[in-house]
């Protein structure tokens, strides 16, 4: 019987089954950042630990971060502390952190890979849900808490049971306008916020075979908006190709190994898995979210749904579309924006710039949208200039920010005031997500946003794509 | 030494209605703005019961007849999103023992393990049918067996008179991870310990795996 990249991983991490029947996991490697381990790190000291593998930790900045004025000491006087705190635990545990200036910074789930620090058939934790980010790479990769922080850091090692394994096939070619970004939103909408429970999902199929890295990131991403609290997709040569060269990537003699090693952790052809499900991405749409979980989206072809016609769903439609200001039946198309966002760790990459900026060279955000593109790391702000895509987005009226989460959570001054409605291609829509408790989001591809942020009001990209 | 054993928690609950009620919700992102968890309790569910002018919103965490409630009763999927440990923590600073709901999300319920919060979960009907008793009636006694795994309901109200014996008005039965489970029977839900007692199994995985020394040549072609 075949065995899963999960059950592959699994085995070779695994150091004891524990009394409470969860196995005990070793962990290849373990990002932190600045709101999350502090409390952990102190639990630590308390207790008279040191960090046991240092090397396998590695530290950024990205939550707190402001993406306009970052000079020292920060105005926000808690999320300095915040960043001080983090530059004395790695310090004095001897943590590489990649701080401002490094040309490293960035957010976390952005930096780990292009660093080459995050490699197929590794476990990756993070205190931070969207570590399932990073199962593109075929990695096993999930969000901890701060107590888990501790254990990780204290012994490298966790107490988990192993989930079961849904495989998602994505088949067909997918039309203009459609990117990775559309295939998540959709299978979230089909199997909702809770399907994911208990699993990891493993996609697969040609259509993602034929997604770059980045479309790969972006779909192991939002794994955790379905429930699944890790995704992942098998290594292949667009996984190896991607590696190579990369400064923490093994280099010569080694990554040949290292390529060997990592094809042998996909799945065998004859793995069993509890579930399977289909999506052909030739029948999607851009997809867009019209309520308050990320589970609530449509195509955006399609009339908003009757709550009558939503099962046990009906309940929260309605609150959604009290929140959201939406009335059912009708299209979204047309609804006004007040901002517009392009960033976060499911879309803050270069080819999701380069999406957004080909629908705005030669276009103007409308007037009254406040529109802003934080780029997910200084490596991928500097290539993009390098490109002139910064110039495409001023142009166009967009404001040009230093690397960060911004104004996907809200933690640094990037943040929606009022009632206003953002046009997003982050990955949650939940009330009070981007810092107004009235504030209303909307999740889309970057495509969705540029375009979007063009008419001031809620688009189909398709229209721009000439 | 401090017994850690949790089998189970009697008290008073309060409902909170709701399904895929996220950790955003539970506590805002701007209140992650520090390095402890001091202080988090006061602000659980901040923007559900303030508005933004600070005027009180209703919310059970504001209704003074909960005041005390150390059991929370939830619908589906409660702690989805962000992974946060603010969460539970804040939960758990404002004197909730334990989470009773329909279903919960893996890592918030992961978290509430880790710092000793059992969370167990019934059916829709039983569920909702508590809801509603309780909203009715603030006073009910609420009692979580771990052990037995049922979860029993007494009204203690003053007409059945002071030394009259509390008069079981609902039971059903209740489900839970089973592993989070043997950790609160076993007292052994701060997992930090039992991590480091396989100091030497841990090191001997560490040795095999071939990304830790590099892939070097010489070891993967041993």
């Amino acid at each position: 019987m075949g065995k899963t990249l999960l059950d592959k991983v699994w085995e070779t991490h695994k150091v004891a089954t524990l009394p409470s029947g969860e196995d005990q996991l070793f962990i290849g490697l373990h990002l932190i950042h600045e709101v999350t381990s502090p409390q952990a790190f102190a639990m630590i000291r308390e207790r008279g630990f040191t960090v046991k593998h240092p090397e396998r930790t590695v530290a950024t900045v990205d939550h707190i971060v402001p993406t306009d004025d970052t000079t020292r000491p920060l105005k926000d006087e808690l999320a300095e502390e915040m960043l001080k705190a983090l530059e004395e635990n790695t310090s004095a545990q001897g943590i590489r952190f990649f701080s401002w200036g490094s040309g490293k910074q960035g957010i976390v789930h952005v930096i780990g890979p292009e660093l080459g620090l995050t490699q197929p058939g590794m476990t990756i934790v993070c205190g931070d849900s969207h570590t399932s980010t990073h199962g593109a790479f075929g990695a096993v990769a999930f969000g901890i808490g701060t107590s888990q922080i501790r254990d990780v850091l204290a012994t490298q090692t966790l107490a988990m049971s192993k989930p079961k394994v849904r495989r998602i096939n994505f088949v067909g070619k997918p039309g203009p306008g459609v990117y990775a970004k559309d295939y998540i939103l959709a299978l979230i909408a089909r199997l909702g916020v809770k399907g994911g429970i208990g699993y990891a999902y493993e996609y697969g199929g040609p259509a993602v075979e034929a997604l770059s890295m980045e479309g790969r990131l972006t779909l192991c991403n939002m794994s955790i908006e379905g429930g699944a609290r890790c995704g992942y997709i098998n290594p292949d040569t667009v996984t190896v190709e991607y590696l190579r060269g990369r400064p923490y990537a093994p280099q010569g003699p080694a990554f040949e190994a290292a390529r060997e090693y990592w094809l042998s952790m996909a799945s065998d052809p004859d793995a069993i898995y509890d579930d399977e499900v289909t999506i052909d991405v030739s029948t999607l749409a851009p997809m867009v979210t019209w309520g308050i979980t990320p589970g609530q989206g449509i195509p955006i072809s399609e009339k908003l749904p009757k709550p009558e016609d939503l099962g046990e769903e009906a309940e929260l439609a309605r609150s959604a579309y009290a929140h959201m200001g939406l009335e059912s039946g009708k299209s979204v198309l047309g609804t006004p924006i007040q901002v517009a966002f392009i960033g976060s760790c499911t879309n803050g990459r270069l080819s999701d710039l380069r999406e957004a900026a080909a629908i705005l060279r030669g276009r103007h955000v409308a007037p009254g949208v406040r529109a802003l593109v934080v780029p997910g790391s200084e490596q991928v702000r500097a290539a993009a200039e390098a490109e002139g895509l910064d110039k495409v987005f001023t142009e166009a009226g967009f404001e040009w920010r230093q690397a960060g989460c911004s104004m996907c959570l809200a933690m640094n001054p990037d943040r929606l005031t009022g009632n206003e409605l953002c046009a997003s291609s982050s990955n949650r829509n939940f009330i009070g997500r981007q810092g107004s408790a009235r504030g209303r989001t909307m999740l889309m591809s970057p495509a969705m946003v540029a375009a979007a942020a063009i008419r001031g009001a809620i688009a189909d990209v398709r229209e721009f794509l000439a | 030494m401090i017994d850690t054993r949790i089998r189970t928690i009697t008290s008073r609950a309060v409902p909170v209605r709701g399904d895929d009620i996220d950790t955003d919700r539970i506590i805002p992102a701007r209140f992650l703005r520090c390095v402890t968890f001091d202080g988090l309790g006061e602000q659980a569910f901040r923007d559900e019961r303030f508005d933004e002018q600070g005027n009180e919103k209703p919310h059970p965490f504001n209704d003074v007849r909960y005041g005390g409630a150390e059991i929370l009763v939830v619908n589906r999927n409660f702690g989805c999103g962000s992974s946060r440990e603010h969460a539970p923590q804040a939960l758990a600073r404002w004197g909730i023992r334990a989470l009773l709901g329909q279903s919960f999300a893996d890592i918030f319920a992961g978290n509430c393990a880790a710092i000793g919060l059992p969370v167990l979960t019934a059916p829709d009907e039983p569920v909702r049918k508590l809801q509603g008793l309780l909203e009715a009636d603030p006073t009910l006694q609420v009692t979580l067996d771990l052990e037995a795994l049922r979860c029993q309901v007494r009204q203690t109200s003053a007409r059945a008179g002071s030394n009259h014996q509390p008069e079981l008005i609902l039971e059903f039965p209740l489900t839970m991870n089973e592993s989070h489970r043997q950790k609160f029977l076993a007292g052994t839900w701060d997992t930090m310990a039992t991590l480091l007692q396989q100091e030497k199994a841990i090191g001997a995985v560490a040795a095999r795996l071939p990304y830790m020394k590099g892939f070097s040549y010489e070891q993967y072609h041993h």
